[in-house]
C-alpha cells in the first residue's frame, strides 16, 4: 500500500487517464473506541458551539447578570420593597448573592430552559430536517452512539450556560456590591472563598437540572423533523409543570414534577449545610434523564429514517 | 444466499406502509464488480429499497445481505465499506463543503483523524470542488451540492458505492463528469449500484440492470440480455426467396411482411448473411440490424406513462 501524493489543485480529471479514486484497501476495522468517540464528540461540540444562534443565546445569557446587577443596584439605593426574588435582602450586604438571584431568575424566567430547549430540541430533529441524519447513519455513526454524543454535547452546553451565568454574576456582584465574608440564611458567617464554592455548587446543580430537562428535549427531538416543535413542546411542558407545582391541590404530585426541585437549594446557604433537598433534586433529575434517555433511545434505534 | 460473488443479495425483501406495499418481495442480485443500474419510474420503490439496503428503514419481511453481511444488524460491519448518496445531497447549510465532509468523516469509527485533511481534499478535488471547498454549502449551486454528495463516497476506499439519482440537477458537463467518475470507481473493482430514471445514462454506463415497477422487480440481469437479440431486417423485391434463405441459414423467427423480411440475428454476422442472400439471387435493397432501444424495453416492462400512445 503506497501512499500516493495528493494531486495539485485543479479541475476534475474527467475523461483523462483513469487514476485510482482512492488509495488503500476498503476496511471496516474500527479505531480505538476512546479516540473515535472523542473525535465524533469534538465534531458535535464544534457544531453546537459553532452555531451562531447558540452563541447568541449564550451572549444574551451573559448580559443578564449585567442587566440585573445594575437594576438591583439602582432600586436598592432608593427603597427596599418586599417581594422580589429570595436573597434580595442579602444582596445589599454581599455581591456573591447576585449569582444566587440571577440563577434563580434565569430558571423561573425560562432563560436557561430556553437555552436547553433550543439545543436539545434541535439535536435530532435538526439533523432530520436537514437530511443530515441519514448521512450520519449511513456513515455509519451508529444510532446509540449518535444519541450519546448528542446528549453529552447538550450537557456541556447547559453547563457552559450555567457557569457563564454564575461567573458573570460574580464579576458584576463584586463590582456593584460589597464583597467579604458571606452571611448565611442561618445567620452564620463563612469566608468569601467558601461562599464562592457554594455558588459553584449552585451552578452545577442548575446545570444538572437543565441536563435532565435536556433528556426530555432530546426525546421530543426524536419524534419530529421540526426542531421548533420539539423546542416549543419542551417549553410548554416546563410552564405546565411550574403551574402544577404552584397549585396546592396538586401537592401530592409536586415531588414528581420535572421542575419541582429546580430551586430547592436554600439548604446550601445554611450552616451546617443541608444537602437533603439537593440530593432529592439530583435523584429526580437522574430519574427523568434515565426515563427520557430511554425513550429517545427506543425511538431513534427503531425509527424508519425517511427524512 | 450464496453471496460470495454478490455485493447485494436479497430474498423476498418487502416494505409495507399500512396497506401499501412499497417494495413487494424483491430478490436483488448485484454481482460484485458490476455497474448495476436500478431503473424504475418515480414511486416504484427504488429509494425505499436503497434505504433498506443502508439500514435506514426496517424491512417488513425478507432477508438481505450487503457485502456478505446479513442485514439489518450488520450496519457497523458493512456500511463503512459502502459509499452512498440517498435521495439527493443533505448537508449543514451554514458549514463549508470541507467542514461538512469533516463532520461525516469524524462520525466514522474506521477512519483516521491523521489522514482526514488529505482524504477530504482529495475527495473534493475528484468532484471539482476544491476551489469552492471553503464556501458555505448554502451558497453552492444545485450541481455543486450534488457533487459534494458524491464526494462523501470518495472519502475512503469502498467496496460498494450506492448512488441514488446521482446526476439529478447536473448540467451536461456535470453529468459527463459523474459518468466518468462512476467508471473510475468501477475500474478499481468497486461495485456500483446506481438508481436512475435516465435511460440513456444507464445504457451508457451499466453492465447489469434491475427494473422496478410498482414495488416489484420485473427484470434483472445483464443489460445486453434486456435489450434482447438484435434483429435482422432485409428489404427486397423477392421476400419469399429471402425468407427461404434466412430459414436455411438457421435464423429463428423469420417473418415476412410486404417487401420486408425480419428474423432474429443470432450468431451469424450480418455481412455473411448478406453475401449468402446475394449468392442465392436475392436482390438486397436494404439490410439493417435494428436494435430495440432500452426505452422501448423499459416502457414495455413498466407500462406507458399517461398521455402516451
Amino acid at each position: 500500500m503506497s501512499a500516493e501524493p495528493v494531486r495539485a489543485a485543479g479541475g476534475p480529471t474527467a475523461g483523462s487517464r483513469p487514476m485510482p479514486v482512492w488509495t488503500g484497501e476498503p476496511s471496516a476495522v474500527p479505531g480505538r473506541p476512546v479516540s473515535t468517540w472523542l473525535r465524533f464528540f469534538g465534531s458535535e461540540l464544534r457544531l453546537v458551539f459553532g452555531r451562531l444562534r447558540n452563541l447568541a443565546l449564550l451572549g444574551v445569557l451573559g448580559a443578564v447578570p449585567v442587566l440585573f446587577g445594575i437594576l438591583f443596584r439602582l432600586t436598592m439605593s432608593s427603597a427596599e420593597g418586599p417581594g422580589g426574588p429570595a436573597f434580595l435582602n442579602q444582596l445589599a450586604g454581599n455581591g456573591v448573592f447576585l449569582a444566587v438571584i440571577v440563577l434563580e431568575l434565569a430558571l423561573t424566567l425560562l432563560l436557561l430552559p430556553l437555552l436547553t430547549a433550543v439545543v436539545s430540541g434541535d439535536a435530532i430533529a435538526g439533523e432530520a430536517g436537514h437530511g443530515t441524519l441519514r448521512g450520519l447513519l449511513i456513515v455509519p455513526a451508529g444510532r446509540t452512539r449518535l444519541l450519546a454524543v448528542k446528549y453529552v454535547a447538550i450537557a456541556v452546553y447547559c453547563l457552559a450556560g450555567c457557569l457563564l451565568l454564575a461567573a458573570m454574576s460574580l464579576i458584576m456582584g463584586l463590582i456593584l456590591f460589597p464583597a467579604g465574608p458571606v452571611t448565611l440564611l442561618s445567620g452564620n458567617t463563612i469566608p468569601l472563598s467558601a461562599g464562592l464554592l457554594r455558588v459553584l455548587v449552585l451552578a452545577l446543580y442548575a446545570a444538572a437540572a437543565m441536563t435532565s430537562l435536556g433528556a426530555i428535549g432530546l426525546a421530543a427531538s426524536t419524534l419530529t423533523q421540526h426542531p421548533v416543535g420539539a423546542i416549543a413542546g419542551l417549553l410548554v411542558l416546563v410552564v405546565a409543570s411550574e403551574i402544577c407545582d404552584q397549585l396546592p391541590s396538586l401537592s401530592a404530585i409536586h415531588p414528581f414534577l420535572p421542575t419541582h426541585f429546580w430551586l430547592q437549594w436554600d439548604g446550601l446557604f445554611t450552616s451546617p449545610t443541608d444537602w437533603s433537598s439537593i440530593l432529592h433534586g439530583l435523584v429526580s433529575f437522574a430519574v427523568y434523564a434515565a426515563i427520557f434517555g430511554a425513550v429517545a433511545w427506543a425511538r431513534l434505534t427503531s425509527a424508519d429514517i425517511t427524512s | 444466499m450464496a453471496s460470495d460473488d454478490l455485493a447485494v443479495a436479497s430474498r423476498g425483501l418487502t416494505k409495507r406502509y399500512g396497506r401499501q406495499l412499497a417494495v413487494d418481495g424483491i430478490d436483488l442480485e448485484v454481482p460484485t464488480g458490476s455497474i448495476y443500474g436500478f431503473l424504475g419510474p418515480n414511486g416504484s420503490g427504488k429509494t425505499t429499497t436503497i434505504r433498506m439496503l443502508l439500514g435506514l428503514i426496517q424491512p417488513t419481511d425478507g432477508r438481505y445481505e450487503v457485502l456478505g453481511t446479513p442485514m439489518p444488524g450488520g450496519e457497523e460491519q458493512a456500511l463503512p465499506m459502502v459509499g452512498s448518496l440517498v435521495e439527493g445531497p443533505a448537508f449543514y447549510p451554514h458549514l463549508s463543503g470541507r467542514a461538512n465532509l469533516a463532520r461525516l468523516d469524524a462520525a466514522d469509527r474506521t477512519t483516521s483523524r491523521a489522514t482526514a485533511a488529505e482524504r477530504i481534499d482529495r475527495a473534493l478535488d475528484r468532484v471539482g470542488l476544491l476551489a469552492a471547498a471553503d464556501k458555505r454549502y448554502k451558497a453552492y449551486s444545485l450541481g455543486m451540492k450534488q457533487r459534494l454528495g458524491i464526494a462523501t463516497s470518495l472519502l475512503r476506499p469502498r467496496r460498494l458505492v450506492i448512488l441514488d439519482e446521482p446526476t439529478n440537477g447536473l448540467d451536461p458537463q456535470g453529468t459527463r463528469e459523474v459518468r466518468s467518475l462512476i467508471r473510475q470507481i468501477a475500474a478499481d473493482g468497486t461495485t456500483v449500484f446506481v438508481s436512475s430514471h435516465l435511460l440513456a445514462e444507464v445504457e451508457q454506463l451499466c453492465t447489469h440492470v434491475g427494473v422496478m415497477r410498482a414495488g416489484q422487480l420485473v427484470y434483472q440481469g445483464p443489460l445486453a440480455q434486456l435489450r434482447g437479440q438484435a434483429r435482422l431486417l432485409v428489404r427486397t423485391p423477392k421476400p419469399e426467396l429471402a425468407a427461404k434463405v434466412l430459414a436455411e441459414l438457421g435464423l429463428a423467427d423469420v417473418t415476412q411482411s410486404g417487401q420486408e423480411v425480419t428474423a432474429e440475428l443470432g450468431a451469424i454476422l450480418p455481412e455473411v448473411i448478406c453475401e449468402r442472400l446475394v449468392l442465392a439471387g436475392v436482390p438486397v435493397a436494404g439490410l439493417e440490424t435494428p436494435r430495440r432501444s432500452l426505452e422501448d424495453e423499459f416502457v414495455e416492462l413498466t407500462g406507458e406513462g399517461f398521455d402516451v400512445g
